[in-house]
């Protein structure tokens, strides 16, 4: 059992998952918020490694990433910072990007690298999903990876419970289709929408993402998943100024 | 050899459709349905009779005289350049926007580099009657005012994008996200043989009507439907694709595509995309781009604004890595001198990213009576500008 798996497990609501982007604001900050994050009481980190063209990203994340490429992030400097990833960090980390830089550094190696890091698990928007099952989900099993899909209002009922099949972590749910960083607007409609979600009874738990940035839209997360995720928000709170500072204050906000 | 897409959506090894799951539900929606409505009669018919009365189609097959002398072969022009708006553009926005309103969609959306995709979606959403957001690097803005102030006139709203290098690459990303943003009732017209399956596949049929009326103009002016060869220049590759379409399984018609060298292949200015680029992902199909070993898409360069993309699309990567088209680069300056020639010896002015294509004539050696096509896939007006700087005129 991987330490996704273990969280949900043993903290069933209210999961608390942060994400940002590796080598941002400084290029060399990529454990350093995952330790202090941590220690703030996040439950789960995502660590986007960026990428040229992130079309599935609004304003924020776009900018993290240009600065961080442009600070000479990659995934060799990645994967050789999170070679301390575990000195200091206990809970579950995924890697979130898209395709293209996986594929150049190759399927395998790239598992074999998460593996020996202690990365748990992927998130990777634009790998589609009968690409996933045929040529890639094999090797993750194999490294012990979840990999983890989307599901949006506009999902049908059948691949919903596809992905569910082919998912052995979390399923990331959006309240809309959306790029990152829109708020999230819990309507009626979206209501709806989770509690036909939590009505199939699916095998994997759930968490919220895209649009979380309050400790009230948190909570409303929380009221329909498992827990939510928050990127944007928390990319934003750390562009300027004292990180460990910035993380404490940031967190306390959802924490207390 | 298969040439052509197969059930998955794949060109040999390349294709598919990778997109993150909100752009699912239309990219699905369009592959479920686009081979239904394109071969429904009275979408034919409408299509047909729109391309006939509005475009100005068919364009003529145009044996260039003085040319053939200079190159001792029988050189001939597929005019795509008489089309309405200037360009084959066109012949794949009337088809897409048909499409469109078949699935009820009431708000289109593209990606405009040069501007002449642009104008031609702004172009037949004002004829039908459906708003139209265009997005256009900031860059393009800037350098093709004119074709901005076209798509005003026309009723579009042209959204400047700021991410990144601020040019084609980044606008059709703004495009993308625009869908992901609309998921409902916008459609997306792309304006090359681009993006996720079926996408390729549909605008390569929208275009292939230049390669159905080459071959009948062939026989009525040669008797011979097969030519030699059948050049064209290649962006994303959408007139190359039509072009190319009806010739693909005349395995003795040479079919040669011509990228943009930019200053020079090796030179870090160019938009080479088969010499520089690597198999990968862009905009949603595994093809060929340029990009750096961490994966990291690379800016091209090219004078021509139509031909400065950092990919091709599969079928083109397929053809290339198959052998069975050639793909040859040529620079700005052997360009611009093709385009001037050929308005000096024929009285035609072509666009830049054609001249590309008429200035191979230049490399290859004809034994005489050889039939050769080249599409001449737009005109040059709206490239004034930079003939102007560059000759002094
Ligand atoms: C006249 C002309 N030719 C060629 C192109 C390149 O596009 P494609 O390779 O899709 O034909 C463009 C693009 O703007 C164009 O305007």
């Amino acid at each position: 059992m991987n330490r996704i798996n273990k969280i949900f497990k043993e903290k069933k609501n209210n999961i608390l998952s942060i994400y940002y982007t590796a080598g941002y604001p400084g290029l060399g900050d990529t454990v350093a918020i995952a330790a202090a994050l941590e220690k703030a009481g996040a439950d789960m980190l995502e660590i986007g490694f960026p990428y040229s063209d992130p079309v599935a990203d609004g304003p924020v994340i776009q900018a993290s990433s240009k600065l961080s490429l442009d600070q000479g992030m990659d995934l060799n400097l990645l994967f050789e910072q999170l070679k301390e990833l575990r000195k200091t960090v206990t809970i579950p980390v995924l890697l979130m990007g898209y395709v293209n830089p996986v594929l150049q550094y190759g399927v395998e190696r790239f598992c074999k690298a998460c593996a020996e890091v202690g990365v748990d698990g992927c998130i990777v928007p634009d790998l589609p999903m009968v690409e996933y099952e045929e040529f890639y989900k094999d090797v993750f099993l194999q490294y012990g990876l979840s990999n983890i899909f989307l599901v949006t209002p506009q999902t049908s009922v059948e691949r919903i419970h596809k992905i569910d099949s082919l998912s052995n972590g979390f399923i990331y749910l959006l309240s809309s289709s959306a790029t990152t960083g829109q708020n999230l607007q819990v309507s009626d409609t979206t209501e709806a929408y989770f509690s036909r979600i939590a009505d199939l009874k699916l095998n994997n738990p759930t968490m919220i993402g895209f649009g979380i940035s309050s400790k009230e839209t948190f909570d409303k997360a929380c009221k329909y998943a498992n827990g939510g995720i928050i990127g944007t928000a928390f990319v934003k709170s750390i562009a300027a100024g004292n990180l460990e500072e910035n993380i404490e204050a940031f967190m306390t906000k959802f924490t207390s | 050899m298969n040439y052509f897409v197969n059930e998955k959506g794949y060109y040999g090894d390349f294709g598919g459709a990778y997109i993150p799951e909100m752009l699912y539900p239309n990219v699905e929606e369009l592959r479920q349905n686009y081979l239904k409505i394109i071969g429904d009669a009275e979408f034919q018919k409408e299509f047909h009779a729109l391309l006939k009365d509005y475009v100005g189609r068919p364009s003529p097959l145009y044996l260039a005289k003085r040319l053939s002398e200079k190159y001792n072969a029988n050189i001939f022009l597929k005019r795509e350049d008489l089309n309405h708006t200037g360009a084959h553009k066109i012949n794949n926005t009337i088809g897409q926007i048909l499409l469109a309103e078949k699935l009820g969609k009431k708000r289109i959306i593209a990606e405009t580099g040069a501007g002449q995709h642009g104008v031609a979606t702004a172009t037949v959403c004002a004829l039908r009657g459906l708003e139209c957001v265009v997005y256009m690097g900031e860059i393009d803005i800037q350098r093709q005012a004119p074709n901005v102030a076209r798509m005003k006139m026309l009723g579009a709203k042209v959204v400047s994008a700021v991410s990144g290098s601020k040019t084609l690459k980044d606008a059709t990303n703004e495009a993308m996200r625009d869908w992901i943003n609309n998921p409902v009732d916008t459609h997306y017209i792309i304006g090359s043989v681009v993006g996720p399956h079926p996408y390729p596949d549909m605008v390569s049929i929208f275009q292939s009507i230049i390669s159905e009326e080459t071959k009948k103009q062939l026989i009525e002016q040669t008797g011979n439907d097969q030519p030699d060869y059948v050049l064209a220049c290649v962006g994303g590759g959408s007139n190359a694709m039509g072009m190319f379409y009806h010739f693909i399984n005349d395995e003795n018609v040479r079919l040669i595509a011509i990228e943009a060298g930019g200053k020079g292949v090796d030179t870090g200015f160019s938009a080479a995309t088969t010499f520089l680029g690597k198999e990968g992902v862009l905009h949603g199909s595994r093809s060929i781009l340029m990009q750096t070993a961490d994966g990291q898409v690379v800016e091209p360069h090219s004078v021509s604004a139509g031909l400065d993309y950092p990919g091709i699309g599969p079928q083109h990567a397929h053809l290339f890595k198959t052998t069975r088209a050639e793909y040859v680069s040529i620079t700005d300056d052997e360009a611009l001198d093709a385009g001037l020639l050929c308005t000096q010896l024929e009285g035609i002015i072509p666009a830049i990213e054609s001249a590309h294509a008429l200035a191979h004539l230049e490399k290859m050696k004809f034994k005489g009576g050889q039939n050769v096509v080249v599409c001449l896939s737009g005109r040059g007006d709206k490239d004034m500008d930079t003939y102007m700087k560059h000759f002094g005129f």
